[in-house]
This record gives C-alpha cells, structure tokens and sequence, in this order.
C-alpha cells in the first residue's frame, strides 16, 4: 500500500503544468506588486501610520520608514525572476521573505489572499519548477529536465484543495446556512448591480447564495481532480470568482484563484500554453526528455519530510480554534490562517478610557491620534487588537507623566445582524494583561448561539 | 489548441464583463420591493439639505444687513440687531454643520464658520494692525461665529463698554471693519455653497448613488457619523467637560463661550437637526420621508431583527432630555456641577454605538475611507 503510494508519487510526469503555474504565479505577483506601489498603499498602509498591529511572536518586526520601498523592489525583481526562472532558488527565498516581512509588519492588512500568496511562496522554494522552460534550463542544461516527480505538482494541488474545502467547511455554520447571514446584509446594498442588483433584494437570492456557495467550496477541488468534471468546475471556478469580483473589492484575489485552477489540467494543456510561448518569444524547440528521479539522498528526505509536517499543520491549525471556549466568531480566537473568508459582517465600537489611579481621575482617548481609519475599523472588532493598543496606550501615557495608567474599553459588537452587544469586559484594568495562546477570559461571553464549524 | 483558445477567450470575457460591470455607476429605475437610495438621496437634497441651506442662506443675508447698518450707524440699536441676527443664524448653522460634502467640504464652510475657541488674541492683533488675509486656513479660527461671539460679546464685561470700541475707541473703525469682513466672508462662503447645491452638485450627489466608498450616501453618512462623534458630542459637551483631558474641564472650550447663554440651545438645534436628518424629516415640518430610519425599517423587516431604528430615536429622546435640564449656560454647568455634562456625555455616546456599529454594519456602509481590499 505505502509502496504504491511512494511510486504514484515518484511517478515522472511532465513538468510543464508547474512550468506554467510558476510564470502565472509570478506574472501575478508582479502584477499585484506593481498595483499596491500604484495606489501608494506601501505609504499609507506602512510607512505613515505611527503605530503598527503586531502578530503575536513577531513584534520585532519592523517598517523600514521610506525603505520600506526597498523590500516592494525585492519583491518585484524576484517575482520577474520567478516568471523567467532565473536564478530561481535566490528569487524564491527573496520572494518569501520580502512579502511575509511585509505582511507582518501591521496584522491590520491580513487577508487569507496574501497568506495563500506567502504559503505559495513558501512552497515554491522546493518545487523544481525553474527545471523546464526557463532561463535556468537554457543557461545550465544539467539542470534542464522535462519530467519531474509527480508530487511536486500535487502540492500545489493539494494546497488549493486545503484552501476551498476548509473554506466550505467554515460555511457549515447555522449563520451561514439558516440565516443567509453575512450576505443577507451584504448583497442588499449592492441594489444597482444591473439584473443582479434586482435579484438581491430578495431574500430566497441570499439563501440561494449561501447554499451554493458553500456547496461549490466543497465540492470544487474534486470536481477539478476528476478529469471528467475537470472543465464543468473550471467555468464553476470562473464564474464563482468573477461573480466575487463584482460584488466585493478582493483586489486580484479571484484571478490568482482562477488561474491557480489551471494546475488541475493535464500537461497537454500545459504543453500548449508553452508551445505558444515559445513560438511567440521565438524561442527554440523543446529539448529531448529527460528525467528528473526522485533519489533518496539527505537534500530530498529532507524536503519531503517538510513538506510532511507542513501540510499536517495545514491540517490541523484552522482546527485550532476547538481548544478554545465561547463562539470563534465573537472572540476570533483561532480565527485567522484557517480559511475563513467572507463569513462575518461586524460592526462596532471601541472607546478606551485612562485612569490615573492616583488621583482616580479619568479621560477618553482620541483613537484618530494614533491611528489610520483602517486600524481604527480592524481595533473596533478584535481582541487582540484592543489589547495590544491597550498597552501602547499605557505606554504613551506613562511619558505623559501618569505614573501607573488603568487602561479600560467600552467596546461593543454587532455580529452578523444581531444587535449591538457588549464585547469586552469594562471592568478589567488591560495593563495587568499579557497576550497569550491562552483564551482571554476578558471576552464577555457571547448571548447567542451559533451551531456548526 | 482548440481548447486553450476556448477557456482564455472564457476567461477575459467573464473579466471584461465584469470590469465594465463593477466600474458601472449607472442606474436602473425604481424597484417596488426594493430600497432605492437615489430615491433617499433626492430627498435628503431637496427636502433637507437645499431647504437648510437657504434657510441659512437668509438668516445670514438678514446679519449682513444688520453688520451692514452697525457698519454705518453704530448705536445701540443696530448693535442689539445685529447681535440678534448673529444668534439666529448661528442657531440655524447647526441645521447644516454635518453636511460636509461637496461644495462645503471643498470650500472649508464648517472651519472658516465655527472653528471655537476662537483666537482672541490673534483677532486683536488684526484689528489694531488692519493686516489680515481670512481667506488663510490657518487664520480659520480668527473668523466665523465664534469670532463674532468675541466681537459682540467677549471686548468688554458690559454692553456699554463693548459698544465703546466700535464708537469712541481709538481704532473703532478697524472694529467695524473687522466685524464686516467677518461678516462678509460668512456670507461669501456660504452663497458659495447655496449656489453650487441649486446648481450643479445636486445632480451630482444624486446620481452617484452606488454603494462603493465615494458613493454620496457613504460618504455622507460616514459625515454624519463623523459629526456627531467629533463636532458634536465632543465638541460641544465633552471636550469641555473635560472627558477627553484627564478630568481637567476645560469651560472655555464651550460653543458661543462669550454669549454664554447660547450653548445650550445651540447645543438643543444640533441634536435636532441630527434626529431630523436620521428620521428624513422634512426642513422645518413634522412629515418625514425616505431617510436611514426607513431604510433600517426596511432592511429590518427583510430580516426580522430588532427594532433599530426605535432604539437609536429613543436614545436620542434620552440624550435630548438629559441636555435640555443642564443649565442653559454650559460654562456655568461644568464650573458648578459637571456630573450631568458627563451624564448627558454617555447618553450621546450611547447612540454611537447604535448608529456605528450596528446602523452601519446593517447598511453595509464601509467606515474606513482609504481604499483597500478585503476578504
């Protein structure tokens, strides 16, 4: 049994399919790069906010100031190099390393998109993907090979499925089912879609909405692994990706997903997308095949048991969430890295209060001092938000010459429709607080219930 | 080949489509069952916010003419005219303070009219060197009512001897001077904005009707809430009062601190006006149409919440209630007795919650301005 599944996955297939994902990928990058430099967001969302949301564990990571444009270059001269497949590894590690450093800088820009786009990155450092139809190949013909071990294109493979059927699974939730609840509250407003806008106003179209969409999150990365079904679920992908375009800004999000999609199909298909590269670059005809076998030396084992833990974790870390009491969706505890997308419409308020215990006088704080709207918007509905500015304020406070400051919040939430409710306990002083693994017990329980994953 | 060119051609189709699509900001015609927010903005033009504005309009051409004959003949009875005619339009001010779009918010109506406290001391350095530019926004709290406040008000502890500078004081002339500028730049500024919204901006916020971060009804209503936090609830009560300086009250922070008397109903007009706006009550009548509260009726009925929209009228009730027993005079409240200025503070703070984050969360309006992407 173990056998077969060893050979399956040493099997040679040809490498074209990651060949093309890789110059996707990278022309995709270079292309989300370019248009987060053309909106000047590197300036307003790293550069000039004066505080930064730090991830737990990586408070030590920092903004550059002005060469903070310096890690945006990084990551565009190695996306180019990732499209050609020059200097491929280089371009890898740079490419990893550059967009996760920016990413941690400010938890306030978290989107599951730039995880995928980390994890992808991430993957990509020990996928031979630059050993076909690259410059790499041309310059270094020993490197060159047209068939790889099967495995490294069912990582890829494996990676999307994890991303859509966790997605699904998150959907399987008395909100999300019984209640038609984000959309409910979403789709409504778009009213002057053109025939859609109609459409949305009535409340079957939610239900229809969030029916579907649970169920194509499912069932999308097996209807792509089946031949079959494969081009059924490709116009699936396109039109659900399309159709999350038009009624959500998600940037490039649906076209990495939809392109992404196209590792699915066979290498014919591959072959050809290359075939037309290549007479369109006039580039020379393909090499003769040759074999990339899979050999049992330290630098392989060494992969493969990476790539063993890391999709174990894969497996289990949006799971995380079961370790803790009280609803995900209220404390949000476990809640990002897990492919949970779209799920929640939260509204709410936060007003933090300083006492000086000494003279047990008290003020509020103008948030808009320290903070850009958007970390003002992400700090109104998060825990770990509140308290990590709960204790830059104690901070600030203390220059300020209150000797040991009380740090308070009002803060209240509304959750899915359901009416504003209170979110954080207003009688804990946050300056006696660490962040931990560990559930915050300052989280006021939630007076509601919500059923499923 | 045949079926590489297929899916290609399938996928820029879809994206070409969608592209004319989500970048459309056209608009259909009325929906039966459907809540249409051209509708709610042709209402909030024409019954609130251009009638506002040309009731303003008029309360401030009545003060022109007042400053205009003080200018001329400054006895005493053009002085207590024009003092009249400062105090109604100052009150009517309050019925469009929160209308920052458009042509206010590109002339700076809401920083040159009420920017308080206002500089005193720069003020009579105007007057004694006649050298000043008002046009300057950094010269935007040396102007508008608050300065006028001072001017009327604030030169002297008697009427008598405030009337003195504009008569028998040495520099009386730059007084009058003075006063009339600052009379006619109100005045300027506020044609400016009358004549737009007659003319060319109401189609203009009319037709941007769509709900993307621009469209008027987000921004207007992200004005709104915007108001009500910073030149409302704080500007009027609890900077003052001290909720935002360490229980240090801050009295002379008060709107109209040398009238006194005013800040109050001053106070009163602009809760009303907010109430007004929320429940879509024609200017100055009682008939109420298309606005956030029914739009929350509406939203409401389709999912069978609570009751929003009574809740956050009820919260304005209370809040009305709590401010109309604090003393008519905030500075004389906050000296003597702080605690309802606090009170009357939670009240209003109360209705943030309500109308940030569940009246937003329920109109799917976005408060974060810059763009970005989501989930």
């Amino acid at each position: 049994m173990l056998n077969t599944i060893t050979t399956y996955l040493k099997q040679p297939v040809k490498a074209a399919p990651l060949a093309v994902f890789r110059i996707i990928f990278g022309c995709l990058m270079l292309f989300s790069t370019l248009r987060f430099l053309s909106q000047n967001w590197v300036e307003t969302y790293y550069i000039n906010p004066t505080f930064h949301f730090k991830y737990f564990g990586f408070e030590f990571v920092k903004d550059f100031g002005i060469y903070t444009y310096l890690l945006y270059a990084i990551t565009l001269s190695a996306s180019l190099g990732i499209v050609l497949g020059y200097k491929y590894r280089l371009s890898t590690v740079l490419f990893f390393l550059s967009f996760t450093y920016c990413e941690l800088i400010d938890k306030t820009y978290y989107l599951n998109h730039y995880y995928f786009v980390s994890i992808i990155g991430f993957l990509l450092i020990f996928l031979p993907a630059h050993r076909y139809f690259s410059i790499d190949a041309k310059r270094e013909p020993k490197l060159a090979f047209t068939h790889i071990p099967r495995y490294n294109i069912l990582v890829i493979q494996l990676m999307l499925f994890i991303v859509y059927f966790y997605a699904g699974l998150a959907k399987l939730n008395s909100d999300w089912l019984l209640r038609a609840m984000p959309l409910q509250i979403w789709l409504p407003s778009l009213y002057d879609l053109p025939l859609l806008g109609d459409l949305f106003q009535k409340q079957w179209m939610h239900y229809l909405m969030s029916w579907s969409g649970m169920l194509y999150d499912l069932s999308i990365p097996f209807l792509l692994f089946y031949k079959r079904t494969r081009v059924f679920a490709f116009v699936l992908v396109v039109v659900f990706h399309i159709l999350t375009r038009v009624l959500f800004p998600i940037g490039i999000f649906p076209y990495v997903m939809i392109l992404s999609t196209l590792i699915f199909f066979d290498s014919a298909f591959h072959e050809k997308i290359i075939s037309v590269l290549r007479r369109f670059f006039r580039l020379k005809d393909q090499p003769k095949n040759v074999i990339l076998e899979w050999m049992p030396n330290v630098k392989n084992r060494i992969i493969t048991g990476l790539l063993v833990v890391f999709f174990t974790l894969q497996f289990l870390f949006p799971f995380r969430y079961l370790m803790y009491p009280d609803e995900l969706f209220w404390t949000e505890e476990g809640y990002r890295f897990s492919w949970r997308v779209m799920l929640m419409e939260k509204g709410g308020y936060v007003q933090y209060k300083i006492v000086n215990p000494e003279t047990k006088n008290w003020f509020y704080v103008d948030h808009s001092q320290f903070l850009t709207s958007y970390q003002e918007k992400q700090l109104r509905t998060q825990a770990d938000f509140i308290l990590q500015f709960a204790t830059f304020l104690e901070g600030h406070f203390r220059t300020k010459g209150i000797k040991n400051p009380e740090v308070y919040v009002e803060s209240y939430i509304s959750l899915n429709g359901r009416l504003s409710q209170r979110f954080i306990d207003p009688n804990t002083d946050l300056t006696k607080i660490k962040d931990s693994w560990k559930h915050k017990d300052w989280i006021l329980p939630f007076n509601d219930e919500i059923y499923g994953f | 080949m045949k079926s590489l060119k297929l899916i290609f051609s399938f996928i820029i189709l879809c994206s070409v489509g969608v592209y004319s699509c989500s970048d459309d900001d056209s608009v259909n015609d009325n929906y039966a069952d459907s809540f249409d927010r051209q509708v709610m903005l042709a209402n909030w033009a024409d019954n609130l916010i251009i009638p506002a504005y040309q009731d303003f309009n008029t309360k401030v051409a009545a003060l022109k003419t007042a400053s205009d004959a003080f200018a001329i003949a400054p006895n005493e009875a053009n002085f207590s005219t024009l003092r009249q005619t400062w105090e109604t339009a100052y009150t009517t001010w309050q019925n469009v303070s929160m209308f920052n779009i458009g042509p206010a918010q590109s002339t700076f109506l809401r920083s040159f009219l009420n920017i308080y406290p206002t500089n005193a001391t720069n003020i009579d350095a105007n007057i004694n060197s006649g050298n000043y530019a008002l046009q300057d926004i950094n010269r935007k709290d040396e102007q508008g009512f608050p300065a006028l406040d001072y001017l009327l008000f604030g030169l002297a502890e008697t009427d008598a001897e405030i009337l003195q500078f504009y008569t028998t004081n040495a520099n009386a002339n730059n007084y009058l001077t003075y006063v009339t500028d600052v009379v006619n730049r109100i005045d300027a500024l506020t044609n400016e904005v009358v004549i737009d919204w007659e003319g060319d901006y109401r189609a203009t916020f009319i037709n941007n009707s769509g709900n993307t971060a621009n469209s008027s009804t987000n921004v207007l209503v992200n004005e709104y809430m915007k108001y009500y936090e910073v030149f409302f609830r704080n500007g009027k009560i609890g900077t003052p009062a001290g909720v935002f300086s360490a229980g240090m009250q801050t009295p002379e922070n008060v709107e109209a601190f040398y009238n006194k008397d005013l800040s109050k109903n001053l106070c009163l007009a602009a809760l009303d006006a907010l109430q007004n706006f929320f429940r879509g009550t024609i200017y100055n009548q009682t008939t109420t149409v298309e606005s956030l509260e029914s739009y929350l009726d509406f939203l409401n009925t389709m999912k069978e919440g609570d009751d929003l929209s009574l809740l956050i009228n009820n919260q304005f009730n209370t809040s009305r209630d709590l401010i109309s027993a604090l003393n008519t005079n905030f500075y004389e409240q906050i000296n003597t007795n702080n605690l309802p200025m606090l009170e009357a503070f939670e009240a209003l703070q109360g209705n943030v919650v309500f109308l940030k984050s569940d009246m937003m969360s329920a109109l799917n309006i976005n408060i974060a301005f810059e763009s970005n992407d989501g989930d």
